[in-house]
């Protein structure tokens, strides 16, 4: 770390969608490690700040969960106009995973009618204060913005958020352009 | 073809054959796929399986062969001599992963609840193939579980086609319970013609087909999470039945 203070700090931030916050418990797992993170950067947004817009000029921001209500969408994109490099943080925001369960249901209103009104438990009301509106299904952060990497797992575990992060941020320090092979095969077509 | 090796004393390989730059000797008949694994070359494959009859359904272990445009399955191909294959170059990688990330998108692989995560032959490939998110639009299907059968479960969504279990039972069990029916998208794993599996009543109960898949779409009844069912109540019954002398000593009986 004795180059840190030559190199201007990296503005780091995480974000929830629609997960559980598994992967945000997975990133606290780093544990000590987090001291050697704020060395390099700064965390700027997400949950474990009390931070409520989304900041300017943001370098890394890792995105844990799927686009599944109007707030993921509209959060998902100020975290692209605003961010330099944007990570899929886990399952969730790879693949939709459990939060997508309810795509094959069909309509957000059938899965909303076999939680709130089927189920034996609960009051028999559909949530409609404060909440946001589901959108018709929920989807990888990918189909709503352009990712540039991804890191997978249910959740990441401490040692993978870790690697990639170191990988990231020396990338980002040096001014790097990220490998083409972090960017997935979005070029490929069928046919050559 | 087989991929089972020549018994020794048997004929040596004698077909000349270049594979990935490298000159190797073939048995006659040998297939691509039988004689990259002998000589340490791996192959991505799915539906293969040593033992049961060739299939070439998922596509997977696709070689380059010189002079050739399509794309030859290893599984399926005979070597002949002087042929020039390749097993690994950029656009096969591709091809792998587009066909990895199809198999994902057309049903609900969706690992963090899956019977099979961490045993997973699909999971495997994706990680070893390079494939960390899917870039075609996923499909998300309503597809059935079949949990009728006392034993074991069938979960549609997790299933890839690749026939092990269809060709597990006929050829090895006689029992053909499975089959796939309708085609394309539509395509579905069946029991007995579309019979649920617990009233099948050609299945033997021999699990061979649970052994054989390569995800989770097959799997011992019980496994998954919260599916375990204690009986305490037992041990009361036994006690009692102790205490009333249901059970008679052996010895009494015989003298």
């Amino acid at each position: 770390m004795t180059d840190a203070t030559d190199r201007p700090r990296l503005r780091v931030a995480t974000a929830w969608l629609g997960g559980c916050s598994g992967c945000h418990m997975s990133f606290l797992d780093l544990d000590e490690w987090l001291f050697d993170l704020h060395e390099r950067a700064d965390l700027v947004f997400g949950p474990l700040t009390d931070v409520k817009t989304f900041p300017d000029d943001v370098d890394l921001t890792l995105v844990e969960g799927a686009v599944t209500n109007e707030d993921n969408l509209e959060l998902a994109r100020a975290i692209r106009a605003n961010s330099r490099v944007v990570a899929s943080f886990g399952d969730c925001a790879v693949t939709g995973n459990v939060t997508a369960l309810r795509n094959g249901m069909g309509e957000p209103q059938a899965m909303l009618e076999r939680v709130y009104v089927e189920h034996p438990d609960l009051a028999g009301v559909l949530p409609t204060e404060v909440v946001p509106g589901l959108l018709p299904t929920a989807q990888p952060l990918h189909e709503t913005i352009t990712v540039d990497v991804y890191l997978p797992g249910c959740p990441p575990s401490a040692d993978r958020i870790r690697t990639a992060l170191i990988a990231l941020l020396d990338a980002l320090s040096n001014g790097h352009p990220l490998p083409d092979e972090w960017r997935g095969p979005e070029d490929l077509t069928f046919g050559n | 073809m087989s991929l089972v090796p020549p018994r020794s004393g048997g004929p040596r390989p004698n077909v000349p054959v270049v594979l990935d730059g490298e000159e190797v000797s073939a048995y006659e008949g040998e297939t691509i796929l039988a004689l990259a694994r002998r000589v340490g070359t791996d192959i991505p494959t799915l539906c293969y399986l040593d033992g049961l009859s060739i299939h070439g359904g998922c596509r997977l272990c696709m070689v380059e062969v010189a002079g050739d445009s399509r794309l030859p399955l290893a599984c399926a191909t005979p070597v002949t001599a002087e042929m020039e294959i390749r097993t690994d170059t950029t656009a096969l990688r591709n091809h792998r992963r587009r066909v990895i990330e199809l198999l994902f998108a057309e049903g609900n692989h969706i690992c963090a609840t899956c019977v099979s995560s961490g045993a997973c032959e699909l999971q495997d490939l994706a990680a070893t193939n390079g494939v960390d998110h899917i870039h075609y639009a996923l499909e998300f299907p309503r597809t059935d579980v079949d949990a009728t059968h006392p034993k074991y479960v069938l979960d549609r969504e997790r299933c890839v086609l690749c026939t092990r279990c269809v060709r597990v039972c006929d050829e090895v069990e006689g029992a053909h319970v499975w089959d796939i029916a309708h085609r394309g998208n539509s395509s579905t794993l069946v029991a007995e013609l579309g019979k649920p599996w617990g009233e099948a009543s050609s299945c033997t109960w021999c699990g061979k087909c649970v052994l054989v898949c390569p995800t989770g779409a097959l799997s011992f009844k019980g496994r998954s999470t919260g599916e375990m069912r204690h009986d305490p109540d037992v041990i009361e019954f036994l006690t009692r039945l102790r205490d009333e002398g249901e059970w008679v000593d052996r010895q009494e009986v015989s003298s």
